[in-house]
């Protein structure tokens, strides 16, 4: 049991994070408990600090709007958490989209389907270009162009005021990344994704690699949502610093000689 | 062997570099169709009713973030957060009077949540003794119409239940005593909405008795007309205001439209001319 514990101890508290920021919204609106109000977009945090989706705000720049102070403030505040602290843990730790993909990736281990599918061409860095045409959408539609279409808000926004037709967007993304491509969404496509790979480029907290333990069992490569990421493994001690890392902890967890854990990112002595 | 060679196409780091830029432009033309395609439909919902303080409709598909904090903060649960297959744009915030219509709380709780300003504080309050308050009577959500076929006062029937319903009663909705024609001893007690005074709140609308209301809120850019520069009631001196700001350019120039009336309507050539 401590094992199973050990093993998953980043996973469930990634649940524990996800479902729980999942709870305070929802009972925010159905029983007036106000801890936190609103839902991803822009929220307000006790009633006083306000947080705010940065890419949105920028999309929103974008479409010509002149904003109030509080989601600017609200915006950010999350960006400076992200992009000095957090990395892109947003999207394994807080994005309710992240449990429908873990699913289908999970579900695609069981059957195999990595081994017989037919691969499918898609570049990681199609996230990047879909940032710029939700930018340049915007100014041409005067609408924030991702959040009108956005999946994760459509989710987040119909687990808290009613689904409506929503989850066709969201079993459709559970479809795409079960039967076409691995990690297709949330390590290809969505461009929030994208925004925070870019702005926590220079986050602090990082999984570490202790080279000499590593037993080139690869586990930590066949878990890991943005592979590309682990190139060092196996080869040199030292923080994985590309942004598209999620923090979600799950290399650290699967290894099982003890050569990948959290840290703080070493900027003094770079051969850390 | 040396002629094959010369004439074997040289692929340069250039020429890959300006081909995958061309190769992304191709696949965003086609994605950014779609998808412009699907938000310019989506933002042509122009029968919506926006919370109250609301910018206008351009303006507020602009700022809003659709954060949902105005319907969180609604107490009666008026405000509806568009869902996918509500077939309006997507995540703003609207509402449907017939169903639950604005209450119109005078502390008005879902404007000061508004965290970009798409709720606008400013459009509804008033300056009362030289301090600002809210006042939801200044709110414009929408105008009510009354349909006179359907509506049972203009067949007779003695029905004042928008005109009870109403917040602002004899302010916003009137009613206008006329003579019952059919009868000849009856009046009529016909409801009339007054413009400036309704703030489209839908109570009227939710109380109409009606099996399809036969008043109801419109958005008041598609509930009224505009007069425009042409026609001043010369009687009011209010509206006589408006020529301050009318341009004597005319629109429409002709080659009868260089001349003086007096001297085309005294020449017969000119007059039927063209």
């Amino acid at each position: 049991m401590t094992n199973f514990l050990k093993k998953y101890r980043f996973l469930m508290l990634r649940r524990v994070s996800q479902i729980g920021i999942l709870v305070l919204y929802f009972s925010a609106n159905a029983y007036g408990f106000k801890v936190l109000t609103g839902t991803l977009s822009s929220s307000l945090l006790f009633g006083v600090i306000p947080l705010s989706d940065p890419f949105a705000v920028m999309q929103m720049f974008a479409a010509g709007a002149i904003l109030g102070a509080d989601v600017l403030v609200g915006a950010l505040i999350v960006l400076l958490f992200y992009a000095s602290i957090g990395g892109r843990a947003f999207c394994s730790w807080v994005c309710p989209i992240n449990m429908i993909t873990d699913l289908a990736n999970w579900l695609r281990r069981v059957l195999l389907l990595d081994k017989t599918e037919k691969k499918v061409w898609l570049g990681r860095g199609v996230r990047y270009k879909v940032i710029v045409l939700a930018l340049i959408l915007s100014a041409f539609t005067s609408v924030a162009a991702f959040e009108i279409v956005s999946p994760i808000s459509m989710l987040h926004r119909g687990i808290v005021f009613g689904m409506g037709m929503g989850g066709a967007a969201v079993l459709s993304i559970f479809l795409f990344d079960l039967f076409a491509v691995k990690n297709g969404w949330c390590g290809h496509i969505c461009p929030l994704g994208g925004f925070y790979s870019v702005a926590s480029k220079l986050s602090i907290i990082r999984v570490k690699h202790n080279q000499p333990n590593c037993t080139l069992c690869m586990k930590c490569k066949d878990v890991c949502p943005e592979k590309q990421i682990l190139s060092l493994i196996g080869k040199e001690s030292g923080d994985v610093i590309s942004g598209e890392c999620t923090n979600c902890g799950r290399c650290i967890e699967v290894c099982d000689d003890d050569a990948l854990s959290f840290g703080i990112r070493n900027y003094i002595n770079k051969n850390g | 062997m040396s002629n094959l060679d010369s004439k074997k196409p040289v692929i340069t780091k250039r020429r890959r570099f300006l081909s995958v830029m061309a190769q992304s432009v191709g696949l965003s033309a086609l994605g950014g169709m779609v998808w412009t395609g699907y938000i310019e439909e989506a933002k042509s919902a122009p029968l919506i009713l926006r919370p109250p303080g609301a910018k206008p409709e351009t303006d507020f598909l602009r700022m809003c973030i659709k954060c949902g904090q105005c319907a969180e903060a609604c107490p009666f649960d008026t405000l509806l957060m568009a869902k996918p297959g509500d077939k309006k744009p997507m995540g703003t915030p609207y509402f449907i009077p017939r169903d639950v219509p604005c209450y119109m709380c005078t502390d008005i709780p879902c404007v000061p949540v508004c965290p970009t300003g798409a709720l606008d504080e400013e459009s509804v309050s008033s300056v009362v003794e030289g301090e600002k308050v809210l006042d939801i009577n200044r709110s414009k959500m929408g105008l009510a119409v009354v349909d006179e076929e359907s509506c049972i006062a203009y067949w007779g029937i003695q029905c004042d239940a928008c005109h009870r319903a109403c917040p602002l009663m004899d302010e916003a909705i009137v009613l206008e005593y006329k003579r019952n024609e059919r009868t000849g001893k009856h009046a009529l007690l016909i409801p009339k909405v007054i413009s400036e005074a309704c703030t489209g709140c839908g109570l009227c609308e939710r109380a109409c008795v009606t099996e399809k209301a036969a008043i109801f809120v419109l958005p008041t850019e598609i509930a009224q007309g505009k007069v425009g520069g042409y026609y001043i009631k010369g009687w009011d001196p209010k509206d006589e205001k408006r020529l301050e700001n009318v341009s004597t350019d005319v629109a429409t120039r002709t080659k009868r439209s260089e001349l003086a009336p007096q001297d085309y309507l005294n020449s017969d050539e000119v007059l039927f001319d063209d």
